[in-house]
């Protein structure tokens, strides 16, 4: 008994179809892997690491200075890109506050202005205080900051990742979990 | 002449592509289509094969890596003979096809050549559209200076409020957690491969239905499209009265085409390429960012929009336009054509037109953004400092040295982020003033911490002198009243 409309070409035309669609699944799972590998990259814990900033005396008490840093997940392409600025605020003898040097509202790098106590942002306007938080402005909060610690008078910070308002902890979350798990 | 023709005729025995050549150079078009306002498809197809050939020879130089990128800038614009004119040609180019195609598309737009059955056609030239306005965007990126930079970091921060998925979004758009190398090669594949590539399928499709569907006819008030019949009479217009492509009508956008090539060819000479500006170095702060042309009225939009609604307006805002624009053909695919008989189309024209405008004019001053150097460089105007006391100079130094000049003008020196302050004495009375300086509001910061009670007093002592000559300052009626003091104030005399 013979299926009346599968003639042993159509047959073969389908089998043809399906075989190339399997070996397209195939294909399509290290391309995928491949595309996405700056969000299920190998490297996810590589870039949260302590982050030298130098000697703490280098950072009068009292005071706001610029510092920076080289990001620890670089390529040797990269250039001057490697590096990244930060404001350091040194409140007191063991008391820090390090900000990342983007605005909240849209990454601009914020200047700080000792002698009216405030960063401003050069592009939509954005002013903070100098505890980093919102005076004015488009933002809708205050600077992101890094944490810190000090160890033999060194200071230390876990950066390493554009913070923006969408992932404002500028810590690593990507690659821990999925974002609906 | 002979061995031309044998020639000629040799080739196309093999290949037999002269009859459809031939065919389509002289397809018949409407008679009152073979116009001048029917050129800029083809102007916007000539500036895209221009561009096609400024990049690839700038691509014969151009290095896609984030440390050499901006070098091998330099070294077009300084040391390869004529590299900066060919950066300029595809610098202005980018401009210049930006503007055609989107007066292509008001044409477009207001003839009614989107209706029936030309939807496709229209869907088709929305993602041109887009890819254009991706390429403007990519190209700006692989130029790679400190705008560049910046400007990545303001794509990443808006993709990053995308619920849910933003961060991950970011990490893709920069290939890893921070802008570097990775950003710039992926800008690079996008800019040279991927857009491209989708554009001349596109621009091919476009004009495939352009010529199988016919050019739109010139639109007459009252004849009202309906898809039942306008084939038909389509059909008519085309045969009946119609002139062939080729020699009615290709004069015409051969001569534009000459003419935006030309202006063109003179911009680029005359202005020259743009930047790069800056080294990209993330730890040099000392920049003010800034996109290119097309994208200032965004950048003057996320400013302006009150922070409650930017994240909404800011992914919400692109969806329902680019939806509107697809969807337009299919809720408005027959009907009238002619502007004339369209006030409601006239009407969005003007005001996207005046909207765009008015916020582009904006952004090239962005009043918006602190003069970073004002407090430093931009000095108080001496007709405010004339004939004040010891006490209100101490003021105007203040308003230098706590940089309120960054934000508030004076004589129209200094920032334009808060009002400017030329006769704020008039609108202020001095609790005012204290209050405002101490604890800010109004979208100004407070003060209260970084000035001690001395010098408020001094600063708004010499706040409390600007006024213009012959009027009073504002005054507390109820204070003199309270304080026993004279109720009236004489004006400060004109000097």
């Amino acid at each position: 008994m013979t299926l009346p409309d599968l003639s042993r070409r159509a047959m073969l035309v389908k089998l043809g179809l399906f075989f190339n669609g399997a070996v397209a699944v195939v294909l399509a799972v290290p391309i995928l892997r491949y595309i996405l590998s700056p969000i299920f990259g190998e490297r996810k814990t590589s870039y949260t690491s302590w982050l030298p900033l130098g000697p703490v005396e280098q950072y009068p008490s009292g005071q706001t200075r610029l510092a920076s840093f080289r990001n620890p997940d670089v390529t040797a392409w990269d250039g001057k890109t490697a590096d990244s600025a930060c404001w350091v605020r040194r409140i007191d003898a063991a008391k820090f506050q390090v900000f990342a040097i983007n605005c909240a509202h849209l990454g601009c790098p914020v200047r700080w202005f000792p002698q009216s106590g405030l960063f401003m942002c050069p592009c939509h306007g954005g002013a903070y205080y100098e505890d980093g938080s919102r005076a004015s402005g488009p933002p809708e909060r205050g600077l992101f900051e890094y944490p810190y610690k000090i160890e033999d008078g060194k200071l230390f910070i876990k950066a390493g990742q554009l913070p923006t308002p969408g992932d404002p902890s500028a810590l690593v979350k990507i690659g821990e979990k999925f974002p609906c798990a | 002449m002979r061995l031309m023709q044998s020639i000629g005729e040799w080739l196309d025995a093999r290949v037999q592509l002269a009859g459809t050549v031939r065919e389509t150079m002289e397809h018949r078009v409407p008679q009152d289509s073979a116009s001048f306002f029917y050129v800029f498809g083809s102007a916007a197809l000539t500036v895209f094969g221009l561009q096609l050939v400024t990049g690839i020879l700038l691509a014969i130089v151009y290095v896609p890596s984030a440390g050499e990128a901006w070098n091998s800038l330099q070294t077009l614009n300084h040391s390869v003979p004529l590299g900066w004119y060919i950066r300029a040609l595809h610098g202005w180019g980018s401009n210049f096809m930006v503007a055609i195609v989107l007066i292509h598309m008001v044409q477009v737009f207001l003839f009614g050549a989107y209706k029936f059955p030309r939807e496709l056609t229209w869907v088709v030239g929305i993602f041109l559209l887009l890819m254009t306005l991706g390429m403007a965007f990519s190209g700006q990126v692989l130029r790679f200076d400190q705008d560049a930079f910046w400007g990545i970091g303001i794509g990443a921060s808006i993709s990053s409020r995308v619920p849910v998925i933003g961060p991950w979004a970011v990490h893709l758009l920069l290939g890893g957690p921070i802008i570097a190398g990775a950003t710039l090669s992926r800008f690079f594949a996008l800019h040279v491969f991927v857009i491209p590539g989708l554009l001349i399928a596109f621009v091919s499709l476009h004009l495939l239905m352009v010529l199988k569907l016919g050019i739109n006819e010139w639109p007459m008030p009252g004849r009202i499209v309906r898809k039942a019949t306008y084939e038909k009479q389509y059909h008519e217009l085309t045969q009946k009265e119609g002139v062939p492509f080729v020699p009615a009508a290709i004069y015409k956008d051969i001569f534009f085409t000459g003419c935006v090539l030309l202006a063109l060819a003179l911009v680029a000479a005359y202005f020259g390429p743009f930047g790069p500006s800056g080294r990209p170095d993330p730890t040099i702060i000392q920049t003010a960012p800034r996109p290119d042309y097309f994208f200032l009225w965004i950048y003057a939009l996320l400013s302006l929009l009150p922070p409650q609604m930017e994240t909404p307006a800011l992914l919400i805002g692109p969806v329902v336009v680019i939806l509107a624009l697809l969807l337009l053909p299919f809720i408005f695919g027959e009907g009238e054509k002619s502007w004339r008989r369209r006030p409601v189309a006239v009407l969005t024209i003007l005001l996207v037109a005046v909207a765009l405008g008015t916020f582009t004019s904006l952004a090239v001053h962005a009043p918006w953004s602190p003069v970073m150097d004002a407090w430093s460089g931009d000095p108080i105007p001496p007709t405010f400092l004339e004939h004040r006391t010891a006490l209100e100079r101490q003021g105007a130094l203040l308003f230098q040295l706590k940089q309120c000049h960054n934000c508030h003008s004076l004589g129209e020196e200094g920032g334009k982020r808060g009002p400017a302050l030329d006769n704020v004495a008039l609108v202020q009375t001095q609790d005012q003033m204290i209050r405002q300086v101490i604890q800010g509001g109004g979208n100004m910061p407070a003060y209260g911490k970084n000035l001690s009670p001395p010098e408020v007093t001094a600063l708004v002592a010499f706040l409390r002198t600007l006024y213009p000559a012959g009027r009073a300052p504002a005054r507390d009626a109820a204070r003199a009243v309270v304080n026993g003091t004279a109720p009236t104030q004489p004006a400060r005399q004109p000097f």
